[in-house]
């Protein structure tokens, strides 16, 4: 690790020549932020759980691919991967951000309690699987069964959704441009009011992306699942 | 229940069906009835093999007993030394198995994390997550990562004491949980991030992974966000055990949890209760072989569970190879789960002291299964929790009594040769001779 000098302190963390573990720990050293606020990380080469479990207000910039389950648990951190992502990113992310410049691989997001998600590619199945919170703006297309069983959050697509969309949805909300493989179960598509079109423009502009929020459709739980009943089987 | 119906009905002539009794013909009605299935908890009802089934042999001639009273018979166990940098060392190998805020009241789970750190043990969290009560008063917190992940956070991760990665559970293996409406009050509804009173389902599966090469990677996740000081369980109902334990311990388990098919659950389909998985007795010996196999029996801990009802039990599950044991259901009968003091308002409720299971319902006279706040209060936590170290010391004193009588100076010297079975199911599940041979089936010859 080396410290770059300039007006806002650098580090820079070579997983080439240093291990995800040397580098996890120095992450999570407490008060790492006032020592080095910015991180750099090069090599990560698909390395699994890269800035896992980030605790404090640091920028990470992850410079190539990462496995799985990078920024796992992300809490305050605002991590940029320069790559694509492997599966599980920012899963159980509870603050921060997390911004994936390529694609991801399956269940991004996956139960995230807070914070943004974005991935300016496409993400796999199961994007936003179990969202409890979070936000997730995907500037392609996703998967299948995405934000399955999703209970709270907003999934906004820009691209296309695949097969059984919202199965299974509690209260999260998702926006799609695109065009909707299929709805999952108790899942329909709603009307977009102005609370919604702020909400997406919000979420938009946060994300930095550059849509118009007057294309998108909404989908949410028509609530038929939520008490246990015999034609609820299938 | 065809004693019970003659005894009712004596010499009436009467004769119940074995195949279609009044539990069935009950079942059967009730389905036309409701066009529902049965949902209900605490784990199966029928007659299983189990450590009933076995018998201990203490010491005569050939075996030198220990004096009770003078001579040491060590409890202590340390789990998750393999890779954590700070493993469990409890005085006892008999745990509490997790129990989720939800399913029991926030009373309930304080009295059993009062119980288990008088005793020196560790109590468990389960699909509701962590709650102040219990992290407050258990000395050893073991916090599960369930498929719902409902209330998973970082910080409680690194508050925790151990994490069990929770994979299936012994009354429904491949099953996900279920936590009816009534139970979803404001309180469990914002540690679940689900709206009151609606029916809650955890999912049966982990959503992030696909199968143990990916549980691998999930392991090493939570090793590095916890920087590699908790212990890491894997817990498994009851099925494949032999290699669902090979699998967890490939995947870097420092501690494996074998749920037999015993044991409890707060709610879910009576058919899964009763139909699916396998008995304890059964799968503990598979466990066991999967650990030796791989060169890590003892170096990976196996915790069993299902049915453990007392210091006999534990000692014949530490004698078939367990490390240590976890209680469940017997843990809320020490609490006043099925209390007779309660038996009127359980048959009010349509059931009796001794057979309540409508956990569900979240109605339970004695505050355990409930989140009625009037019921729950009927729990005094501290009390609760003087009866469950009561419970876990009078285990182990009788686990030491039956160790000390098989000349044993540690619970964890007892060992399958002494052990006999009585029927030959259990024999052959329990891989010990049926009593008064050494006919073990299925593994060795049929002579005496």
């Amino acid at each position: 690790m080396e410290a770059l000098t300039g007006a806002v302190p650098t580090e820079v963390h070579d997983l080439a020549a240093a291990s995800v573990r040397d580098l996890n720990q120095a992450l999570h050293t407490p008060g790492v932020a006032k020592r080095a606020a910015h991180w750099r990380v090069l090599n990560p080469r698909g390395a699994h759980s890269v800035a896992c479990g980030l605790n404090e207000e640091l920028t990470v910039a992850v410079e190539g691919h990462v496995g799985y389950y990078c920024a796992g648990m992300n809490q305050l951190a605002a991590v940029t991967v320069h790559g694509n992502a492997g599966v599980g990113v920012a899963e159980n992310m509870m603050s921060g951000s997390v911004r994936v410049r390529g694609n991801a691989s399956q269940s991004a997001g996956a139960t995230a309690h807070g914070g943004l998600l974005v991935i300016e590619g496409d993400a796999a199945a199961r994007c936003g699987i179990s969202m409890k919170g979070v936000d997730i703006v995907v500037g392609g297309s996703v998967g299948h069964m995405s934000a399955f069983m999703g209970q709270a959050g907003r999934l906004v697509v820009c691209g296309d959704a695949g097969d059984a969309l919202g199965d299974s949805l509690y209260e999260a909300r998702i926006y799609v441009r695109g065009r909707v493989k299929s709805l999952g179960a108790d899942c329909v598509e709603k009307p977009v009011r102005d609370e919604h079109l702020a909400e997406l423009t919000g979420l938009l502009a946060a994300a930095g992306v550059d849509a118009d929020p007057a294309s998108f459709r909404r989908y949410g739980s028509a609530r038929r699942l939520y008490h246990f009943q015999a034609d609820n089987a299938y | 229940m065809n004693d019970d119906h003659q005894s009712a009905h004596p010499g009436n002539g009467l004769r119940e069906s074995a195949t279609f009794d009044r539990a069935t013909i009950h079942a059967i009605q009730r389905a036309a009835a409701t066009g529902v299935y049965d949902i209900r908890g605490w784990g199966a009802k029928r007659r299983l093999p189990h450590f009933d089934d076995l018998l201990l042999l203490g010491a005569s001639m050939s075996r030198y007993p220990l004096e009770g009273y003078r001579e040491r018979c060590d409890t202590d166990v340390v789990l998750g030394a393999r890779n954590a940098k700070h493993p469990l060392r409890l005085d006892i190998p008999v745990t509490i198995a997790g129990m989720s805020f939800g399913a029991l009241s926030a009373q309930a789970k304080e009295a059993l994390g009062r119980g288990a750190s008088e005793a020196g043990t560790s109590t468990t969290t389960g699909d509701g997550g962590m709650t102040r009560e219990e992290r407050g008063h258990s000395k050893h917190l073991v916090y599960q990562y369930l498929p719902s992940r409902y209330g998973m956070n970082p910080d409680d991760l690194r508050a925790a004491d151990a994490i069990e990665v929770v994979l299936g559970q012994g009354a429904k293996p491949g099953g996900g949980g279920m936590l009816l409406g009534q139970k979803i009050t404001e309180r469990v509804a914002g540690m679940r991030t689900l709206p009151v009173g609606i029916d809650q389902r955890s999912a049966c599966r982990h959503p992030d992974w696909t199968g143990p090469d990916d549980l691998a990677i999930k392991i090493r996740e939570l090793r590095e966000i916890t920087d590699w000081e908790k212990p890491v369980y894997v817990k498994v109902g009851a099925t494949r055990t032999y290699y669902d334990v090979k699998l967890a311990v490939h995947a870097g388990a420092d501690v494996v949890v074998v749920d037999g098919m015993q044991g409890g659950t707060a709610a879910t389909q009576d058919v899964f209760i009763e139909h699916v998985g396998i008995p304890t007795l059964a799968a503990l010996p598979q466990a066991v072989q999967a650990l030796q196999e791989l060169g890590v029996h003892r170096e990976v801990q196996l915790i069993v569970s299902g049915g453990i009802r007392g210091g006999a039990d534990m000692a014949k599950a530490l004698a078939l190879g367990a490390d240590a044991v976890a209680i469940g259901t017997a843990a809320l009968i020490a609490l006043g789960d099925n209390h007779p003091r309660y038996d009127a308002q359980y048959r009010e409720l349509g059931s009796a002291a001794g057979f309540y299971d409508d956990y569900q319902d979240g109605r339970d006279p004695a505050g355990i299964s409930t989140q009625d706040e009037e019921l729950a209060a009927r729990l005094d936590p501290v009390e609760g929790g003087r009866r469950i170290a009561n419970f876990l010391r009078v285990m182990t004193m009788e686990a030491q009594a039956l160790a000390r009588a098989c000349g044993k100076a540690h619970l964890h010297h007892l060992e399958p040769e002494d052990l006999v079975a009585l029927t030959i199911e259990s024999a052959a599940m329990a891989r010990v001779p049926l009593a008064g041979t050494n006919w073990i089936p299925g593994m060795t010859g049929s002579g005496l």
